[in-house]
């Protein structure tokens, strides 16, 4: 229907923004091969050398443990509290209904600097120490909402006639939900688990509260690149975890789509 | 009521730790610190409201802040609605998948990583000067300056514009667009009358995100803006952590909040909630 000239134009306007989206992550991926230390334009060549000393990087590892830790410890509590909370208000109406996703959406809506301040406050109000725990809780905070709207999404979507008929037939509670309920989100807590997960391996704001003197990796990189230290070393960490977090990604992408006894096709 | 059961756990949990503590952050914002004990003193007043009021540099720095949100704000839904347009309207359905997945992707990629190749890009021996030189243009040097922040944070955000300006264009009936051409209107005016006030809602929706991430960023400034580039975000980190002063650093932390519930409700009146 839009003339010929308008489809050209518009066609190089995606090609454009794409190149935009796409330019910087391809530098900064080229950056981590280069083989001078300093960090210009264009990059004096080729070498993986850097991520041998990167890996072996001892406070890099203590960040990555503490990291992994925290996203998988912030994961399981989001799990549980957004299941919960899906289920509960999938089920049954009640006045006050739609102030329960309100609440759990702020951590998402408010500046993150305003949740790290309060939490950062109110464990330092209870005499809390900051470190592993007080990170999982502001991490947590933001992640229950990812596997809520993923769980909530799901539900909505699966006809409420399939638990009935499971019933029908003289299912108990337990059984229908290991047969039926269970089997029919099973991947919509998977990629609401890995979202959660990228969430919090990735988040700095509210950590930098919540972390006391502990560093985790997104902390670490943050530092050094603030003090220029060891950016060689720093640009191959990057590369790894752009890699490594395009694959949860990607799997969370695949399994939010129809599977199973939801196909539509 | 196994229902409500069920939502013990997650709406008590949530209450007992994020709400009291913003309810708390919020009170404490009423408080003084006092200058020699470094105690907070917990008597009510408007001190830390009068400083921010009467203090110039905060008047700069919250109106740099929300400059620069509203500058983002305008650069991503000019920069995404062709792009959502495209995507909705002359895509073909595996074209629309593949351009999907190319917008959401880099929003999970790390936030610091993008940000840190910026810096890369921008910086004096980067990729811009390197290239601007190829074309035998003079060098910018925009590094470390208010527009490096705004092309950085445009960069950052715009996944969260294109996405609900898709979902909008992609909802108006194409009955619509041939009954508009049918009674004679042109392209331009097509466009003009019919299709940019049914994509308006969702051009707002996405200028929540832009706007309101923008408002509360801090790290951006650090890695990307020079001396001149402090936002509200900075000077509430530095007070909050930096000198302890937590009560005016939550009084400051206030003034995003106020300005995004503002926004929230105009959002609102313009049908952006259907739209998300």
């Amino acid at each position: 229907m839009e003339r010929r000239g308008t489809r050209i134009a518009l066609g190089v306007w995606v090609a454009l923004v794409l190149l935009f989206l796409y330019v910087p992550i391809a530098v900064i991926c080229l950056y981590a091969f280069n083989s001078s230390n300093v960090q210009s334009w264009p990059i004096a060549g080729l070498t993986t050398k850097w991520f041998s000393p990167a890996i072996h990087n001892g406070d890099m590892q203590d960040a990555l443990k503490l990291s992994l830790e925290a996203a998988a410890l912030a994961t399981s509590v989001a799990l549980v509290l957004g299941t919960a909370a899906s289920f509960g208000v999938h089920r049954f109406r009640f006045f006050g209904r739609e102030s329960i996703s309100f609440l759990l959406v702020l951590p998402i809506a408010l500046p993150g600097i305003i949740t790290g301040m309060a939490l950062n406050s109110y464990f330092a109000f209870w005499k809390m120490n900051f470190g592993l725990w007080t990170i999982v809780i502001g991490h947590a905070t933001f992640c229950v909402v990812v596997v809520y709207n993923n769980v909530i999404a799901r539900l909505r979507r699966v006809p409420g006639s399939l638990t009935e008929a499971s019933m029908d037939l003289g299912a108990g509670g337990v059984q229908t939900f290991r047969y039926v309920t269970f089997p029919t989100i099973s991947t919509a807590l998977i990629s609401g688990a890995l979202l959660a997960f990228a969430l919090s391996f990735d988040e700095v704001i509210v950590t930098t509260f919540t972390a006391g003197a502990q560093n985790t990796l997104p902390i670490w990189i943050f530092g050094q690149i603030r003090l220029g230290q060891q950016l060689p070393q720093v640009n191959a960490v990057v590369f790894l975890i752009l890699a490594v977090t395009i694959i949860p990604v990607a799997i969370a992408q695949r399994l939010t789509r129809e599977s199973g006894i939801l196909r539509t096709e | 009521m196994k229902g409500l059961s069920l939502l013990v756990p997650p709406v008590g949990a949530f209450l007992a730790v994020y709400i009291a503590a913003l309810v708390a952050l919020f009170v404490s914002a009423f408080w003084t610190v006092d200058a020699f004990t470094g105690e907070t003193v917990h008597t009510w007043t408007l001190d830390n409201f009068r400083e921010l009021w009467h203090g110039a540099t905060y008047h700069t720095v919250a109106l740099r802040t929300i400059s620069i949100a509203a500058a983002v704000t305008v650069t991503d839904a000019i920069l995404a609605f062709p792009f959502a347009y495209f995507m909705a309207r002359l895509a073909g359905p595996r074209m629309r998948g593949v351009l999907f997945v190319l917008v959401m992707l880099p929003l999970w990629a790390s936030y610091l990583a993008r940000v840190y190749a910026w810096r890369l890009i921008l910086n004096s021996h980067g990729l811009l000067n390197w290239s601007l030189h190829k074309l035998g243009l003079p060098s910018a040097g925009i590094a470390y300056t208010n527009t490096a922040m705004w092309i950085v944070y445009s960069y950052i955000w715009l996944p969260f514009m294109i996405l609900p300006v898709y979902a909008a264009l992609e909802r108006i009936p194409h009955s619509y667009i041939e009954a508009s051409r049918d009674l004679g209107a042109k392209g331009s005016r097509t466009l003009r009358t019919v299709v940019l006030p049914l994509a308006l809602p969702g051009v707002v929706a996405g200028s929540i995100f832009t706007f309101s991430l923008t408002l509360g960023d801090y790290i951006t400034p650090v890695l990307i803006g020079g001396p001149s580039s402090q936002f509200i975000g900075n000077v509430v980190y530095d007070s909050a952590l930096g000198s302890s002063n937590l009560p005016f650093a939550a009084a400051f932390a206030l003034v995003p909040v106020l300005v995004m519930g503002i926004y929230l409700m105009i959002a609102r009146r313009l049908g952006a909630f259907e739209a998300l």
